[in-house]
């Protein structure tokens, strides 16, 4: 049997040890992030390490660089929640007058991103400085113990939205940081997933290559915080592409006419007209996704609260000029 | 067998490992987190049966840690030192090459 390359380059710039809890997604996201970094930087450069990375505090800095060790191959420098963009500018700005080739990669959480960072990070972009910045979405401040950003999703349970009587859990819709960050016209933003490694590494790439600001918001599963089983990681994310939960989407230029859209798999039809995707019949019902997570349980018994959910989320595509079909269990 | 990639670091950080405080806090050698073993989290053990393996790489890209690397034949080498036995790599395997199988220790 011919044997086939890896798909993927064998250097590892995410060591082991680190202490990240078993089956966190975004330790996979940050360990192909890294990799796809370094492959870009060969083709564009010749030089596999011609990259920094700033990283705002969140789940994946304190996991990884616990005093005296680190968990990080690359050069690496932390900052405090809100800056990451703008101390990422500010190598970026270093490197420019030293003369050294390369890209800096800034990587923040939901919470260090959505939140608390939106200055930087909008600053970062409108500056145009040479940097991609990677989000990695579990979609809550899981470091700190569960609690909402503004990018937890709507119905979730988290420790400040607790569901109850009065209350099913987070009440307000997702902020996609990734169609803001396409306003300020940049040359790319994308959505990813670590449910599909492989779309994740080639956006990655594209990001890396770009000349001038990129922006990536990667899906990760978090176990401790979405209350799944550990091993399903990947199989949520995947879920949650395939039943439209999570758009797979390429902006380039701010350009929200031409926006390329990812099939989502899953036996979901997509219609194009003219290369574009103008409508999406999904199969898969979004409880599908749902029933996997302990976070959305309570939503179970109040099913207006799912149907709510699924006119969000078709609201979310429309955003993105695709006509989705959601179907309802057992249709 | 192969070697692990983080073989130099694991000899690095053996041989310098202190505790001293560096000016600013900095870590001074790149990846000396190999020094914890966090393979004793583990209940549930990953047990690859080579035979049925089609090398599609899957688990060595969803690994985590990463605790799988790859031998000369590019098979999945398994790092037990450091899985956590979080399952993933089980749960994606197409052909059941890798199964979860509870630690005697």
């Amino acid at each position: 049997m011919a044997v086939r390359k890896p798909p993927i380059t064998t250097r590892e710039y995410w060591a082991p040890g680190h202490a990240a809890c078993a089956g966190c997604g975004c330790a996979t996201a940050l360990k192909l992030a890294t990799k796809a970094f370094s492959e870009a930087m060969e083709e564009k450069y010749g030089d596999p390490n011609a990259f920094a990375i700033a990283q705002a505090t969140g789940c994946m800095e304190v996991v990884s660089a616990v005093f005296p060790y680190t968990a990080w191959k690359a050069p690496w420098v932390h900052v405090a929640f809100e800056n990451a963009a703008a101390a990422a500018s500010g190598v970026e700005a270093a490197w420019k007058k030293l003369g050294r080739k390369g890209k800096i990669l800034a990587i923040g959480g939901d919470g260090g991103t959505a939140d608390i960072g939106m200055q930087a990070l909008s600053g970062m972009l409108e500056r145009r400085h040479n940097v991609v910045y990677l989000m990695y979405d579990n979609e809550a401040y899981m470091n700190t113990g569960i609690q909402r950003s503004s990018s937890t999703p709507y119905g979730a349970w988290t420790t400040t939205s607790p569901p109850g009587k009065y209350s099913i859990g987070e009440d307000k819709p997702k902020k996609w940081v990734a169609l803001i960050a396409a306003a300020h016209q940049i040359p790319y933003a994308a959505t990813a997933s670590i449910g599909n490694a492989f779309d994740f590494v080639r956006k990655m790439k594209k990001a890396a290559k770009v000349d001038g600001p990129a922006f990536v918001q990667v899906h990760c599963t978090c176990p401790t915080g979405w209350k799944s089983p550990l091993e399903k990681g990947v199989e949520i994310a995947r879920l949650a592409i395939e039943t439209g939960v999570w758009p797979l989407f390429e902006i380039e230029n701010g350009d929200f006419f031409h926006i390329k859209i990812q099939p989502p798999g899953g036996g979901a039809k997509v219609k194009r007209e003219g290369g574009k995707v103008v409508a999406i019949e999904f199969k898969k019902p979004i409880e599908e996704y749902l029933k996997l997570q302990g976070r959305f349980k309570h939503l179970f018994k109040r099913p207006e609260a799912i149907d709510e959910m699924r006119e969000q989320i078709k609201a979310m595509w429309k955003v993105l000029g695709v006509d989705v079909t959601l179907p309802k269990p057992g249709e | 067998m192969a070697e692990s990639p983080f073989k130099a670091d694991i000899e690095r950080v053996e041989r310098e490992y202190s505790e001293k405080m560096t000016p600013g806090a900095i870590a001074r050698i790149p990846g000396s987190s190999v020094i914890n073993k966090t393979g004793s989290w583990r209940v549930f053990m990953p047990e690859f049966n080579r035979d049925k393996c089609v090398r599609c790489y899957l688990c060595y890209i969803y690994c985590p840690e990463p605790a799988i690397y790859l031998d000369e034949e590019n098979y999945p080498v398994f790092d037990y030192n450091y899985c956590k036995g979080c399952g993933i790599c089980a749960n994606e395997c197409p052909t059941n090459a890798i199964v979860m199988v509870r630690e005697a220790k």
